[in-house]
């Protein structure tokens, strides 16, 4: 903070009228220039596409608005189970996340079993592929025949989806708590306050706090991924989009799908880059004090 | 007649093979405010650390009113830092916290006092150091010197028994130093126990009942401001001071 005084009489700012006009003109011959530029590109490639010879096929099996209205509702309704995954899938994967994240960064030798449980579920699920790990949960538990475990598709599937996102969401939680200073665990230390105590009141709500964005990115994602549960057979939305196509032989249920999931994860994405947008402004104010 | 506080005895420590502290003795009476100068790297810091045990120490023993050893095996940290306060040159106030919140949180969580309780103790705090009007601020809207503040007021909510002062001026700008060791002086007058590692030394030459140069990891030179910024003994006093003091 610098002690700036103006002389008195001088006003709060002053911006030359001249230059002020410059800059305004300056603004709206580039958003003019931009529009103009844009308009032209997608006027250049619409017409290229049009004039290939497979065209009016594409349009006809891809873009067919009568196909397209007589799909879309069914197609809505089955993305309700989207949802409904999604919905029980996320929580979970917070807790399980936070829970490893926290488990790998215990120090007690007493709870060394446990570290090495989380060191390994983290290696595993990260590094086989989700829709594998849905592969062999959905078809291979239900065949174990085990007494009193649902052998339901749905189940397994958002089991997979679980397990496979919480060893990601694990390294997120790490990350975080890795970028919270060690002076603040230090400080608070000098405070009398115990380890667990710093943890849960200092160092956990900085961390979380520090990994929003990363963690909606991952939401993102997984809203996406739930249409790989389709593998194991339960009609979703991707499903449904299939049975679509295979019974008339045209593939605008396809684009139907894709429309649907970009109506939810665009302005979730948009969502995302506002939290980020927001926590960097804070943080570079944080640092200028 | 005084009473020892704080007994340094015999205390080593080395960072990577590298001896910081080479068997430095001290020891500090109740109610007096020792001041610690030396160049960087002379072991001030560390000492502070080693005293709240933020650092163990390799060797020697560090006893608090003669029956609490900071330095033996079974001794309970938590309960050490409790009774020595330390204020850090880069305030570390908790950021997702008001300065109200970041006041009281240890006492209620540590010594399991009521939030109202706490609340009007801290408010009281803020009110004497003229930061009440800042409770329900975050720490990024504070300048440096009020952000200090904030943090000693915080160390002070402990009701410790000793406070330990770590460069706490080293980070502000030149403007905002004064506040800061306004706040110090008070506390001084008030009777706390402090030990302060500063290199503000027409500040150290007012307040220090005992000036401590320390060098090479050992008190080299201690006395009273007069003694030691007047008529060094040592050499390297002189050197220290005369460099500085240019």
């Amino acid at each position: 903070m610098s002690a700036s005084t103006t002389a008195p009489g001088a006003p709060e700012v002053y911006f030359d009228p001249v230059r002020q006009a410059h800059r305004r003109k300056r603004a709206r011959r580039d958003a003019l220039v931009g529009m103009a530029s844009l308009l032209g590109f997608v006027l250049v490639v619409g017409f290229a596409i049009s004039r290939t010879s497979g065209w009016p096929l594409v349009q006809e099996t891809f873009f067919n608005g009568s196909e397209f209205i007589a799909t879309f509702p069914g197609l809505l309704d089955a993305f309700l189970l989207n949802v409904r995954i999604f919905l029980i899938a996320e929580p979970l994967i917070l807790l399980i996340g936070l829970l490893v994240a926290l488990s790998r960064d215990l120090r007690s030798p007493l709870l060394l079993p446990l570290r090495v449980l989380a060191t390994l579920y983290v290696d595993i699920f990260r590094g086989v592929p989700t829709i594998l790990v849905i592969f062999l949960l959905g078809f291979g538990v239900p065949a174990l025949q085990l007494q009193g475990v649902p052998n339901n598709a749905v189940f397994w599937g958002t089991a997979a989806l679980v397990l496979s996102y919480g060893a990601y969401v694990a390294e997120v939680f790490r990350a975080g708590i890795g970028s919270v200073h060690s002076s603040q665990r230090m400080a608070a230390r000098s405070l009398g306050l115990t380890s667990l105590q710093t943890s849960r009141y200092v160092v956990l709500p900085q961390a979380v706090r520090n990994v929003v964005p990363p963690l909606l990115n991952d939401f993102i994602s997984l809203q996406k991924d739930t249409a790989l549960v389709s593998v194991l057979g339960p009609i979703e939305i991707l499903r449904q989009a299939q049975i679509d196509a295979s019974s008339t032989f045209n593939y605008t249920a396809y684009v139907g799908a894709a429309l649907i999931f970009i109506a939810l994860t665009i302005p979730m994405t948009r969502f995302a880059d506002w939290v980020q947008a927001r926590m960097r402004r804070r943080r570079t104010m944080a640092g200028a004090a | 007649m005084t009473e020892t506080l704080l007994e340094i005895a015999g205390v080593w420590k080395a960072f990577d093979g590298h001896s910081v502290l080479r068997g430095l003795d001290l020891s500090v009476a109740r109610h007096e405010a020792v001041v610690l100068i030396g160049a960087s790297g002379s072991g001030k810091s560390t000492l502070l650390r080693c005293i709240n045990g933020l650092e163990t120490v390799d060797a020697g023993c560090i006893l608090l009113d003669g029956d609490l050893d900071v330095t033996a095996f079974n001794t309970d940290m938590d309960a050490v830092r409790r009774r020595i306060g330390i204020v850090f040159q880069s305030y570390n106030l908790f950021p997702h916290m008001s300065v109200l919140d970041n006041v009281t949180l240890s006492p209620r969580k540590v010594l399991k006092r009521g939030s109202s309780e706490s609340r009007d103790q801290a408010m009281a705090l803020l009110q004497r150091f003229g930061l009440a009007a800042k409770a329900d601020e975050y720490p990024d809207r504070l300048s440096g010197g009020q952000a200090q503040r904030v943090a000693i007021v915080r160390a002070l909510a402990m009701e410790p028994e000793l406070m330990l002062f770590d460069e706490i001026t080293s980070a502000l700008d030149p403007l905002l130093v004064g506040e800061v060791l306004d706040t110090v002086r008070e506390l001084k007058m008030g009777g706390l126990t402090l030990i302060m590692a500063t290199h503000e030394m027409g500040f150290a030459r007012e307040v220090a009942d005992r000036v401590c140069f320390l060098d090479a990891g050992v008190v080299l030179e201690q006395g009273t401001p007069e003694a030691v910024f007047g008529s060094p003994r040592e050499g390297k006093t002189r050197e220290f001071l005369s460099r500085i003091l240019k």
